[in-house]
């Protein structure tokens, strides 16, 4: 039990698009909180819902697509799901910010960074010109560019990609908001900066006690920034614990795929564990398990019955049904689907 | 010791900057300078380093997809450069390379099989039905159904193509592979599909790979020897497992301690480096990485004396005058104004037990 109400509060989020290709069910009844100050990770591989849930959360979605009727996004008392166009306005940028993975795309190119940042706090504190022009050079400095003060005078194209993506940070938290959704914030840059990235973000959160969702593919990412864990596949979530628990004892057989096809430095392995076959088509999720088919644990029961959340540890759950008969775990067998696309040899 | 399949010698490679109504040549930008490596018959040299660091440059000028500035490439002994356009096609049937992109390099408008048979026709190496079971050969021999031979590139998923370029690749029976960031498109659980395939296709074929990425982790996982690279030098040379349980040039040391490690009970103290990769349009002095280098020794010699990539340790190569043994003698770093004589410097962080 958590003393006080979480910041936000997600239930039953489905997040649906209309395409000719049928109805694409991206985010398929997506429920988690998220408390103030914490910092929680959404991992999953492509077109698994975690970027479409994050836009969500922003009411970022543009047509086709649609947050379906009966789906609540509360945060700090209401529900974003049903607010005013004005309202959820005044909610972006400054209660709730983005951090966008190609930071070249998410700034304008005929503006100075300087004041894209201080267009923040212009719009949101009505803040005079020159005190957002100052209140930018000190956040860009906050954020660890030199100079800040000439930077500012700069425009996208003149910086590089980290820092670029430090301007985006800087943006993010000109108005200290209580959550940032950092999607993909590190992908997009070579693995040094990334470290340096990654340091900045888990630093200014301290300083400034906003929560962060971090939204990525990369289990290390996940393992080295944040407290909880959510995974995600097929729309759903299939897994949520904390970080220690998920990677010391993953439940989903998902999870435990991903962890063990990911090569790790120092660890001599001849071939790689794969997860055979690929995600299926959001058209389509498969009926049962979503994962059944590629899954080597997977019995009758899998296709009968959709699987639900099972509590497997404590603050740990998993939509596994091995949660009621974990001796299958002993017993692998060879998935439904072999490797991708492989006529029997 | 055998004649290696690949040798490289001295390559430079600049592009010119131009400016004006003219164009007239204002600067260069040095993405490869003084190059040397070779590749073995059967081994899998590992290129990696950071964006612009010339990784890529480096493989397609092997392939003569981009011309050399200067310097000189073999293949199995014949010299690559002085080759005309029919010696140079000959080749090709030789080297092959497998892209990053699986949606760019493949034509969306020829079907799977039209693509993996476009070698098999131009090297005239099969035709009519014989051609056609070749392709339905390799798509299986590659993981997907001979029957996909008749489908569009936009039909497949991302490793589906990448599948699809790999036939391509195998088709016209090469020895020697530039594989550029072949996975780094992919997501983690279809990587590992990819390279495990890689991987038996080498076994079976008896390849030779030069491997291109920027995930360190997964380079380790593939490659016999690994080459770093740094604003277009190599910075350090050596096996897998020596590179990454002791890696000597510091640059080396920052990469891999700034990986992030997917288990929440490992060590979290790591280099963070300062600062940005400099413009290789305007390289700095000496050792390339002086500004940004950690390694207590530094000092204004560094800035000077431009480091050769020497042998440290048998078979371990790096450039760094301030890792001993060097062949700079601290007479000349002196005189270069170095303050600090070379003391030899692991940085736990940097170690990958």
């Amino acid at each position: 039990m958590t003393p006080s109400p979480p910041l936000l509060s997600i239930r039953d989020l489905k997040t649906y698009f209309y395409t000719e290709a049928g109805v694409a069910r991206a985010a398929d009844g997506v429920s988690f909180d998220i408390g103030a100050g914490e910092t929680v990770g959404i991992v999953g591989e492509s077109g698994c819902g975690k970027s479409v849930t994050a836009l969500s959360i922003l009411r970022l979605i543009q047509p086709p697509g649609r947050i379906e009727p009966g789906s609540r996004i509360e945060f700090e008392g209401r529900d974003i799901v049903t607010l005013g166009d004005e309202e959820i306005r005044d909610i972006r940028g400054n209660r709730i910010s983005m951090i966008f993975q190609e930071p070249m795309s998410a700034l304008n190119p005929v503006f100075t960074v300087g004041d894209q940042v201080a267009e923040v706090a212009r719009v949101h504190a009505g803040m005079s010109k020159k005190d957002a022009w100052d209140r930018a050079v000190e956040m860009l400095a906050l954020t660890g560019i030199p100079d800040a003060g000439e930077r500012a005078k700069q425009y996208p194209h003149q910086l590089s990609g980290g820092m670029r993506q430090r301007v985006l940070i800087a943006m993010a938290l000109m108005m200290k908001p209580a959550l940032v959704i950092a999607d993909e914030p590190t992908t997009a840059l070579d693995v040094t900066i990334q470290a340096q990235i990654l340091e900045l973000l888990v630093d200014l959160q301290k300083k400034i006690g906003t929560s962060i969702l971090m939204i990525t593919h990369d289990l290390g990412v996940i393992a080295e920034t944040t407290s909880r864990v959510i995974v995600m596949y097929a729309g759903e979530i299939v897994e949520q614990a904390a970080v220690d628990e998920l990677f010391t004892r993953p439940h989903h057989p998902y999870t435990e795929g991903l962890m063990h096809s990911m090569p790790h430095i120092g660890h001599d392995q001849e071939r790689l564990n794969v997860i055979p076959g690929t995600v299926p088509a959001p058209t389509d999720w498969p009926k049962g398990c979503r994962f059944r088919e590629r899954c080597p644990y997977s019995w009758d029961l899998c296709e009968r019955e959709h699987p639900p959340l099972y509590q497997v540890g404590a603050g740990h759950v998993s939509r596994c049904h091995l949660a009621i008969e974990p001796e299958r775990r002993g017993s692998p067998h060879t998935p439904l689907v072999v490797e991708e696309g492989v006529a029997a040899a | 010791m055998s004649e290696p399949l690949v040798s490289v010698r001295h390559l430079k490679k600049s592009f010119p900057i131009k400016k004006g109504v003219f164009a007239r040549q204002v600067g260069a930008v040095h993405a490869v300078s003084d190059v040397s490596f070779e590749v073995a018959r059967g081994e899998t040299l590992g290129v990696v380093g950071e964006s612009g660091c010339g990784k890529t440059t480096t493989g397609r000028t092997i392939l003569r997809l981009i011309e050399p500035t200067s310097g000189e490439i073999r293949f199995e002994g014949r010299d690559v450069n002085s080759m005309g356009t029919s010696e140079l096609r000959a080749l090709r049937r030789e080297m092959q390379i497998i892209f990053q992109d699986p949606v760019s390099s493949l034509n969306p408008r020829m079907t799977v099989g039209a693509i993996i048979r476009e070698g098999l026709t131009i090297h005239k190496l099969a035709e009519g039905a014989a051609a056609d079971a070749r392709v339905r050969q390799l798509l299986q021999e590659v993981g997907l159904r001979p029957e996909y031979s008749t489908r569009y590139p936009h039909e497949f998923s991302g490793g589906q193509r990448q599948r699809i370029g790999i036939a391509r690749a195998l088709s016209v029976e090469p020895k020697f592979i530039v594989c550029d960031e072949p996975v780094s498109a992919l997501d983690v659980s279809v990587q590992a599909q990819v390279i495990n395939l890689l991987v038996d296709l080498q076994r079976d074929h008896n390849l030779t790979y030069m491997f291109i990425a920027h995930d360190l982790s997964v380079v380790e996982h593939i490659a016999d020897r690994v080459a770093v690279m740094y604003l277009g030098k190599i910075v350090e040379l050596a096996t897998a497992e020596d590179l990454y349980r002791e890696p000597i040039m510091p640059y080396t040391q920052a990469l891999l301690s700034a990986v992030p490690i997917a288990d929440p009970h490992a060590r979290k103290e790591r280099i963070i480096l300062q600062g940005d990769v400099p413009s290789p349009a305007n390289p700095p002095s000496g050792c390339v990485f002086h500004p940004r280098c950690h390694h207590p020794a530094k000092d204004e010699a560094c800035a000077r004396i431009v480091p050769p990539l020497e042998e440290k340790a048998p078979g371990h190569f790096a450039a760094c005058i301030k890792q001993p043994p060097t062949v700079i003698t601290w007479e000349e770093q002196k005189q270069a104004g170095g303050v600090h004589p070379p003391e030899r410097y692991l940085p736990l962080a940097a170690v990958h037990a």
